[in-house]
């Protein structure tokens, strides 16, 4: 579709934004950066965020941040790498996976429950995030949590949104807890082992009391476990895990520059990126991990500790009607627009869970104008 | 504090609703005796009681959904049921409800430490699932100060935290998966032994509803490896300001402590007396502990220590052995019991900004000199998460209504200064009517819109959480 010939809406406030929603009379295509082309492909006029933008409130002491929603990622980041502080759960930059351009937006990144590998041990987005503000499909502001850490005041809409790729509400302003950011980190490395040893050298690495934060088994079956803290600690718990899983064979331990970059090869899903096909998100029970992937074929990247797999496959395959039911659920992120009209991306639901599913649509956008169908199977 | 009037029409058909439900059930599961249904008038919200129209003790999901079944079909409202130890009322029944009690449903049905989960069915008790897997070297994370007692149905309606959870989250953090049985009977699986959602993260809307979206048989939860060790500190201060400033501190730091817990003077002096935990006589103190292996300790504790020489301390009290740390935590775990010597008392849960703890601790003071009613203060300070108590009592006439009302100023206040109603127990009927200092209407009205998915006739514990006016039109239709 060519960008010109298609109605940009961009509200510089969060009433204008309610109001554009609220005079709309035809589906609207939600944009933050534009970086996560994901679900099925929308058509309606865009509604971007770019101009809901700005931190709004930080607390280092009270480890808080507020910002909008359309506040760049990078531009929060580096406000709290300024203070030591991190986002707990690693999102990961699509860009490189799905060949986009643009600035990822927090909102963006919320809407997309975007979480990286040190999900295993900080948990997802989701987890982090303590309060929203967005305005739903009739063009009312809502606000659920808050910028408390504990709060369990009425029902969680704020993990209802997280995840919900602006079909139920566009996100005017979001809040985090955070983490303080490490001294230190160690990645632990095997080279050349199967998957199904890796996947057990991941099992056994995550049953130990040495927080391993984030493991993962790359296509060119090299094997990672990390560990972060305070320096003495870093280097102690690494010595453990390669003497405690030296029965899997010789592993060498990298420093702190080496382990940034590896990971964040590991969240992009590097390995990926200058190769053809389509690729697959699938949350697994890790122990079914490697025979899931005997049974879809294709080439495959296990992060947490195998409980998710990026896949990669030919052009259009379906891969959910190869699997059949298994313990989990398959995404379909990296696909032509075509390919997203055919195959659902995200996966299919239970009669039940649909109803309700359907009902929730129903009520927070009844005219169904926010990126209608996206999630649909 | 009012709850709706029973419907004359249900009161009418109780034997028939009775028969019907014994007729679905086992004979000693079903409860209609008014000696015995007084078991379930109440939860640890003491105030208010009210005998239920019957008690179901249901022992598998089959069961849970053939009475919901029932219910909805008969329009009688059901209020589920744990163990009953909610502080918010959030069990208490009204005279035409079925209490629906998961407390016969308490087995283990799977444990896998390869995938590092464990599946129980939800009346099993907190501290019983870590009792599970704790000599496999697990343990399951949140633990509310009421884990030997309260039962995995109540965490997850309520969404209950603990002392740890500083470093591991609250339930909706460490639940994966969940089995619902919704009003009308439908069984729905939502997760499982996987991460994240494939479509709308139902589970995390489940998870804090408080009992008004269906009733959860069976729960996948994350357990976690045991950490090699952990030691507390007790570190005394000349005001309760200096205090708030070293917990500021220690966080800004970047040492990540599972715990830290705050007791005011009134506090100290009350456990003091009824623990002997051997506890400096000052202003406010902090309870730190930190994990890992010795060394690890002894770093971060060294640490903290610095931080805390910067606030001149009256006293840091180190742990050297097991004996004293358990000591240390003593005072702390027995708090609330010993308000409950001295007093009745009613437990606020209010959230804060941590910035904002020195401000609340003094306006506090103030309200309770204005009130006339004495306030002990004991708390989640690594999260701000409050437990103000009011002693006051019982037996004298209007002293109820004082403390509610000084409540009400507190939880105001906890909303004025950014924070919350409550952090960990739930809204209940106790902060029902508050929820409009804390939320527009229509913040109101989308999280109604969500029971009208779930439950559209609003059969499931329908006079709680939100404002009997609120509700009003949904319940009556
Ligand atoms: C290369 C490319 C090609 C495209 N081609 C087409 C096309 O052919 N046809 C078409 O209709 N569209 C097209 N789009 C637009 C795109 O598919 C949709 O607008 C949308 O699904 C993705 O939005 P985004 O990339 O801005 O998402 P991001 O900003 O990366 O956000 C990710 C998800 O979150 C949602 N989101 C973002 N911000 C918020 C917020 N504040 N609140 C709630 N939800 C939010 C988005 O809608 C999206 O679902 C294209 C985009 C790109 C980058
Ligand atoms: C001394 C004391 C200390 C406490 N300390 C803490 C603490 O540290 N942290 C904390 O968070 N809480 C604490 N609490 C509060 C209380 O223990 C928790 O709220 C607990 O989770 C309630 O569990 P329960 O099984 O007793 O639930 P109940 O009291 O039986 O019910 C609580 C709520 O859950 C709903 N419910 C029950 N079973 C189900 C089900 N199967 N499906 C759906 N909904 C259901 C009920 O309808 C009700 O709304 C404390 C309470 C006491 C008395």
């Amino acid at each position: 579709m060519n960008p010109d010939t298609i109605a940009v809406l961009r509200p510089e406030t969060e009433a204008e934004l309610a109001e554009a929603i609220r005079l709309a009379s035809a589906p609207l295509a939600i944009r933050g950066g534009g970086t996560r082309p994901v679900g099925r492909p929308q058509t309606g006029a865009l509604l971007e965020t770019g101009a809901l933008s700005g931190i709004t409130l930080y607390e280092p002491g009270a480890l808080t941040l507020v910002a909008k929603a359309g506040t760049p990622l990078a531009e929060v980041e580096a406000a709290l790498a300024a203070e030591g502080q991190r986002l707990p759960f690693e999102p990961m930059d699509h860009r490189g996976l799905l060949r986009t351009t643009g600035e990822p937006t927090l909102g963006g990144m919320v809407a997309a429950n975007a979480s990286g590998p040190r999900r295993v041990q900080a948990g997802a987005c989701r987890d982090s995030l303590i309060g929203v503000r967005f305005v739903d499909g009739t063009g009312t502001v809502v606000k659920n949590g808050g910028r408390v850490m504990k709060n369990v005041t009425g029902y969680d809409l704020v993990k209802l949104m997280a995840g919900s790729w602006g079909t139920l509400g566009v996100l005017t302003e979001v809040a985090f807890k955070l983490l303080p950011a490490p001294e230190s980190a160690a990645t632990i490395l095997w080279q050349g082992l199967d998957s199904a040893s890796a996947l057990r050298l991941m099992a056994e690495a995550l049953k130990t009391p040495w927080e391993v934060n984030a493991a993962a088994h790359l296509p060119d079956q090299r094997t990672l476990l990390r560990v972060e803290g305070f320096a003495r600690s870093v280097a102690y718990r690494a010595d453990e895990l390669a003497k405690a899983l030296a029965p899997f064979g010789r592993s060498v331990t990298l420093g702190a520059a080496e382990t940034a970059s590896l990971w964040a090869q590991v969240r992009d899903v590097a390995p990926f990126h200058d190769q053809d096909g389509d690729v697959w998100r699938i949350a697994v029970k890790p122990s079914e991990s490697a025979a899931l992937v005997a049974k879809a074929g294709g080439e495959a990247l296990y992060d947490w500790g195998g409980g998710l797999i990026w896949l990669r496959l030919g052009e259009g395959v379906d891969l959910r009607a190869r699997l059949g039911d298994f313990p989990g659920h398959a995404t379909l992120i990296r696909a032509s627009a075509e390919t997203r009209r055919h195959i659902a991306p995200f996966p299919p639901e239970p009669p039940a869970i649909a109803a309700l599913t359907r009902g929730l649509r129903a009520r927070f956008d009844p005219r169904g104008v926010l990126n209608p169908g996206l999630m649909d199977a | 504090m009012q709850m709706p009037r029973p419907s004359a029409d249900i009161l009418g058909r109780r034997a028939s609703i009775v028969a019907r439900l014994r007729a679905l059930l086992p004979a000693d599961a079903v409860i209609d005796d008014p000696h015995e249904t007084r078991a379930y008038e109440c939860d640890g919200l003491t105030a208010y009681r009210c005998p239920p129209l019957a008690a179901v003790l249901p022992r598998t999901t089959e069961e849970v959904a053939a009475i919901l079944g029932l219910c909805h079909a008969e329009g009688v409202p059901v209020v589920p049921r744990g163990a009953g130890t909610s502080l918010a009322g959030g069990a208490l029944p009204t005279a035409d409800s079925v209490i629906l009690g998961v407390a016969r449903m308490n087995a283990v049905l799977e444990t896998d430490y390869d995938n590092r989960f464990i599946r129980v069915q939800t009346g099993r008790t907190n501290l019983s699932v870590t009792g599970a897997v704790e000599a496999d070297g697990f343990f399951y994370a949140p633990d509310p100060s009421s884990q030997l007692a309260c039962a995995i149905a109540g965490n997850i309606a309520m969404n209950s935290g603990g002392a740890h959870c500083l470093k591991y989250g609250v339930t909706t953090n460490n639940l994966l998966g969940v089995t619902l049985v919704q009003m009308d009977g439908t069984v729905v699986q939502i997760g499982g032994p996987w991460m994240d959602a494939g479509g709308l993260d139902l589970l995390g809307l489940i998870c804090g509803s408080e009992g008004q979206l269906g009733v959860v048989t069976e729960a996948t939860l994350r357990i976690l490896p045991k950490p090699e060790g952990a030691r507390p500190v007790l570190i005394g201060f000349s005001a309760n300001e200096i205090a708030g400033a070293c917990v500021s501190d220690i966080i800004k730091a970047g040492v990540l402590p599972v715990a830290i817990e705050f007791m005011d003077r009134p506090c100290i002096r009350a456990t003091e007396a009824f623990a002997h935990a051997g506890y400096p006589d000052c202003e406010a103190l902090l309870i730190v502990e930190v994990e890992g292996s010795d060394a690890e300790i002894d770093e971060q504790l060294g640490l903290i220590r610095q931080i805390a020489a910067r606030h001149d301390p009256v006293e840091f009290r180190e742990s050297q052995s097991e004996e004293e740390s358990k000591k240390i935590w003593l005072g702390r775990k027995s708090a609330f019991g010993a308000m409950g010597q001295i007093n009745d008392y009613m437990c606020l849960d209010g959230t804060i900004p941590v910035s904002e703890l020195p401000r609340v601790l003094r306006r506090i003071g103030e309200l309770s000199r204005e009130y006339g009613l004495d306030v002990a203060n004991v708390f989640h300070a690594g999260d701000g998460n409050m437990h103000p108590l009011i002693l006051f009592d019982a037996n004298k006439p209007g002293d109820l209504q004082t403390c509610e009302a000084l409540g009400a100023e507190i939880l105001k206040l906890c909303v004025e200064v950014g924070g919350c109603l409550t952090g960990e127990h739930g809204v209940g009927i106790e902060k029902r009517d508050l929820m409009v200092v804390q939320f527009a209407p229509e913040d109101l009205e989308a999280q109604m819109r969500v029971k009208d998915v779930f439950d559209p006739d609003w059969l499931l514990n329908p006079a709680k959480v939100f404002p009997l006016g609120a509700s009003e039109t949904r319940r009556a239709s």
